[in-house]
């Protein structure tokens, strides 16, 4: 519900009488504390500023520390100094105006064509400044226009003499009201504000002095700018006044403005930075909005936040996807509060009572007090407590919490797991759930928040809960599942994969089962026997397999024929998609976590493991290579010759030359693609390493050709290798050759070795691939921050309209057709079709 | 653009001008007030074509790759 509603905020520049209004007092004595301590009246720390100090009360508002707002004072200044902010408007005010009439310094008709045109706002005035700097006579009242100078970031000078900021201020009022519309200055702002003639001063609340141990007080930055800004202000009054010579009061004037400067902005270019004594620059207000660690994007924006815990994390398959291992130090630390009811309180005695893990750590009284419990007060507390209390008691097992993975891109980053306690100091997650946190576990650390209250309790447990997340919102995919349990699914599930009695006991064990699939004497049982008694029996489907001529058949719940791999198991697999329509999400988080520790437990039983060996060719196989290679090598360098004497035939809009990098470019990737094959048809298929990436598990058949035939072309900007040298790419080889192997053809396999020309080649292309890997990284990160930050506050209301943050409809119907694409399967859509085959089902 | 031409090009979907009471029933069935439809332009080529007013609601009538067709809804404001 919305009360009020911000119709409009406008920003404008403050004029003198608006800070001499809101200020309190007039700061005139550059000093904070008398010998006493106390305040000094009229000093920067003057009660009428608001309190810092506890005991005392504010002179304006009568508040306490914690209740007085603080209220800002005002400086006035001896002589009018320059706003840093508006050096260049300034300027640029100045040249497009009169020095004597103040009018802009282009005829009426002139202007008003400019206002004709497009542009508005900034460009306008842009378009009429650049025509009026260049005029050396006002047209209106026929006075020179001398040549203005900008000496960043607050001095001009006219014709080389300089300009004086009362001077500039009196020519700034000189501008008359209806010329600055075109000067983009709008009405409620007089430009001569820009020039400063009293100085708001912070309330004492923004720049709180502090009170060390040794009981010395240090004051803040903005406290010690002011005291030497008030100083040389003091100064340049008495030297006025004694009537001192001008150079003396130039001179304090540019300290006074040397000083406002630094007390706004610090850090502006082209003065040095006040400093400490220490030397550290201080900082002052610019610095304390500015950037990362400043008020926006580290206080408001970012803040840093209670009953959380970071860690780095480790694999660990015995529990499950939806548990995360916390560690006991962690878990000592983290509390959760608990309401103390007639029902609980004897529970909540044990917890005080206990000595260690799930203990309470503190108690909270109903007034608000929090005392924490110790050996000496528990049996006080103890006695003490009654209905209304509130118990902080350890994080135990089972208690959700919520699980992060920097970047949060999306949902999936951030999921509520169950705790369980651990030994240890990282933080422990099941490898099948690292996915859709993209984590791994070369050092990554993540971070936990413990939900303090019973509504987020349960909304994390039943929003965030990580089955409730296995399927991808984008399309319905299963987002779970690792590359182990997909090597292990195909190894277990390969025709004539066997286990003894003793081994299928052990492995279903692994899945909580306890008794033998089907026939109880059978001395062998199948892998596929084995997987099939984890599949829900209502589980109907059919699916691909890249390992298996055969298709995936289950029946009934029963794997009939073919090898799961990726297709089936994993990110995007269909049979644990299928399971969690069937059976539920929880189902589906139940079979990934089952699998897990069955297939992890096979495949430690079979072992799989890969050695250089599997990756020789055999002596035929070698040579049909070399043939493959020679071959295209061939063609390459009739391609060469054919070029190198003006008889290659271009391609249509390309050069000569970038018509035999394109042929020759082809000719090296059918190596590659002839290499693919007969590797393929070589390699046995119960080879380890073509076990995994047929499955799909890891690694591509470009890994496999790379190790066993050949590394390929080394390409640099997605061109063949041709910087370095003039002509070549290393001083070793021949000038202007351009054959295949000069220019990057890597022949050689990892298995072979490579010459020290190749290792060079095979850097340029490795290093080349690896910056443009981070560019794309980072490029397409801001790309899909700046599309989420633009879409954040979108929301399908409950009747399907798609409405902004300020309820304007942006959709009537979400997505048109209102479906929601997590319950949408692939290129159907809704399978319409099997809904009516298991309702069919069913009637029979 | 001549009108004729406009309004049957294939690539423009069909605007109508709702009635005051059509205006109404949908921004009730919405909850909403004018202020929070979708807004287009009185310069908007089509608005100019069918002769609307700042402050009329459009209905328009467009093909969806999903839903096959579907009703959009805009009120006209000013350029």
């Amino acid at each position: 519900m919305i009360e009020k509603e911000i119709g409009e905020i406008s920003f404008r520049l403050m004029d003198p009488e608006t800070v001499r209004e809101m200020s309190a007092i007039r700061v005139v004595v550059p000093d904070i504390y008398d010998d006493a301590g106390y305040p000094i009246e009229g000093g920067l720390m003057d009660l009428k500023m608001g309190v810092v100090n506890p005991g005392l009360r504010c002179k304006t508002c009568g508040g306490r520390k914690d209740t007085c707002p603080g209220h800002f004072g005002h400086i006035e200044l001896v002589r009018p100094v320059i706003h840093v902010g508006f050096g260049r408007k300034i300027y640029d005010l100045l040249r497009t105006t009169c020095s004597e009439c103040g009018k802009i310094t282009l005829t009426e008709e002139k202007v008003k064509e400019i206002e004709k045109e497009p542009e508005k706002g900034i460009y306008q005035f842009r378009k009429i400044r650049n025509k009026a700097k260049k005029r050396e006579k006002c047209p209106h009242c026929e006075a020179e226009q001398k040549k203005i100078e900008f000496i960043k970031p607050t001095s001009y000078r006219e014709n080389g003499q300089r300009l004086r900021p009362n001077e500039i201020r009196e020519r700034l009022e000189r501008i008359p009201e209806e010329h600055l519309e075109p000067l983009n200055i709008s009405k409620e702002n007089k430009p001569e504000w820009m020039i400063l003639t009293v100085l708001p001063v912070p309330p004492a609340t923004t720049r709180p002095s502090i009170t060390l141990e040794s009981g010395d007080r240090s004051e803040d930055d903005l406290t010690h700018k002011l005291i030497d800004l008030l100083r040389i202000n003091q100064r340049l009054a008495d030297n006025l006044s004694a009537g001192a010579p001008q150079p003396i009061i130039e001179d304090l004037w540019d300290l006074l403005q040397y000083h406002v400067t630094t007390f706004m902005n610090n850090s502006t270019t082209g003065i040095p930075a006040a400093k400490h004594r220490s030397g550290k620059s201080l900082q002052t207000l610019f610095e304390r909005i500015k950037g990362k660690e400043g008020r926006i994007k580290g206080n408001l924006t970012g803040k840093r936040v209670n009953f959380s815990g970071r860690s780095v994390i480790s694999p660990d398959p015995s529990i499950s996807i939806g548990e995360v291992g916390m560690p006991l130090e962690m878990a000592e630390e983290l509390t959760v509060p608990m309401k103390v009811t007639k029902k609980n309180i004897e529970k909540a005695k044990e917890y005080i009572e206990n000595e260690e893990h799930p203990k309470a750590n503190y108690v909270k009284r109903p007034t608000g007090e929090k005392i924490k419990i110790t050996e000496f007060n528990k049996e006080e507390l103890i006695e003490e407590l009654e209905p209304g209390y509130t118990v902080e008691r350890q994080l135990k097992d089972g208690d959700p919490v919520i699980f992060n993975r920097q970047p949060s891109l999306h949902r999936q980053s951030m999921m509520a797991h169950r705790a369980k306690i651990m030994p240890g100091k990282t933080i422990r997650i099941n490898d099948g759930i690292a996915i859709p946190y993209n984590a791994d576990f070369d050092g990554d650390e993540m971070n936990v928040h413990i939900p303090q209250t019973t509504e987020a309790q349960v909304e994390a447990d039943n929003l965030l809960r990580v089955s409730e997340n296995l399927l991808s919102p984008k399309d319905g995919e299963i987002l779970a599942g690792h590359q182990d349990y997909v090597t292990g699914l195909a190894v277990m599930t390969t025709k004539g994969t066997k286990f003894t009695k003793k081994e299928t006991l052990r492995l279903l064990k692994k899945a909580g089962i306890n008794k033998l699939p089907g026939d109880k004497d059978k001395k062998e049982y199948t892998g596929r026997e084995i997987i099939s008694e984890l599949i829900p029996n209502s589980i109907d489907m059919e699916g691909k397999s890249n390992l298996s001529e055969e298709k995936v058949k289950i029946e009934d719940g029963q794997i009939k024929t073919g090898t799961l791999d990726e297709n089936t198991f994993g990110p995007g697999g269909k049979l644990t998609r299928e399971i969690a329509d069937e059976e539920g999400v929880e189902e589906a988080r139940r079979f990934i976590d089952r699998i897990g520790r069955v297939t992890v437990e096979a495949l430690m039983m079979k072992g799989h493991t890969i050695t250089m060996k599997d990756y020789e060719l055999d002596e035929k196989i070698n040579k049909e290579r070399k043939k493959i290679i020679k071959k295209k090598e061939d063609e390459a360098k009739k391609d060469i010759k054919a070029y190198k004497e003006g008889r290659l035939e271009p391609y249509p809009g390309k050069t000569e030359k970038e018509t035999l990098e394109a042929k020759v470019r082809e000719k090296m990737s059918e190596i590659n693609s002839e290499l693919k094959d007969l590797v393929y048809r070589s390699f046995d298929p119960k080879n380890p390493g073509v076990i995994m990436t047929k499955s799909g598990a890891r690694g591509d058949w470009k890994n496999l050709v790379q190790m066993s035939s050949a590394l390929g072309q080394a390409a640099v900007e997605g061109k063949r290798l041709e910087k370095g040298y003039k002509g070549r790419i290393l001083p070793h080889q021949k000038r202007e050759t351009l054959s295949p192997q000069d220019r990057g053809f890597i022949p050689n396999s990892f298995l072979e070795g490579l010459t020290p020309i190749q290792l060079f080649q095979n850097a340029m292309d490795g290093r080349d691939s690896e910056i443009d890997k981070g560019l794309n990284t980072r490029d397409s990160g801001y790309l899909y921050k700046r599309a989420a930050n633009a879409l954040i506050d979108l929301k399908v209301e409950q009747d399907k309209t798609v409405r902004s943050a300020s309820n304007q409809i942006i959709q009537f119907n979400y997505g048109e057709d209102k479906i929601h694409p997590q319950n949408t399967r692939g290129e159907v859509g809704i399978d319409i079709k099997k809904i009516k085959n298991k309702v069919l089902k069913e009637k029979k | 653009m001549d009108k004729e031409t406009l309004l049957n090009h294939e690539l423009v979907p069909k605007h109508e001008i709702l009635s005051e009471k059509d205006a109404k029933k949908i921004l009730e069935k919405y909850g909403i007030t004018k202020k929070e439809l979708p807004k287009i332009k009185t310069n908007d080529p089509v608005i100019k074509a069918i002769d609307a007013e700042e402050g009329d609601v459009i209905e328009i009538t467009r093909d969806s790759p999903t839903a096959g067709k579907t009703k959009y809804y805009r009120v006209v404001i000013p350029a």
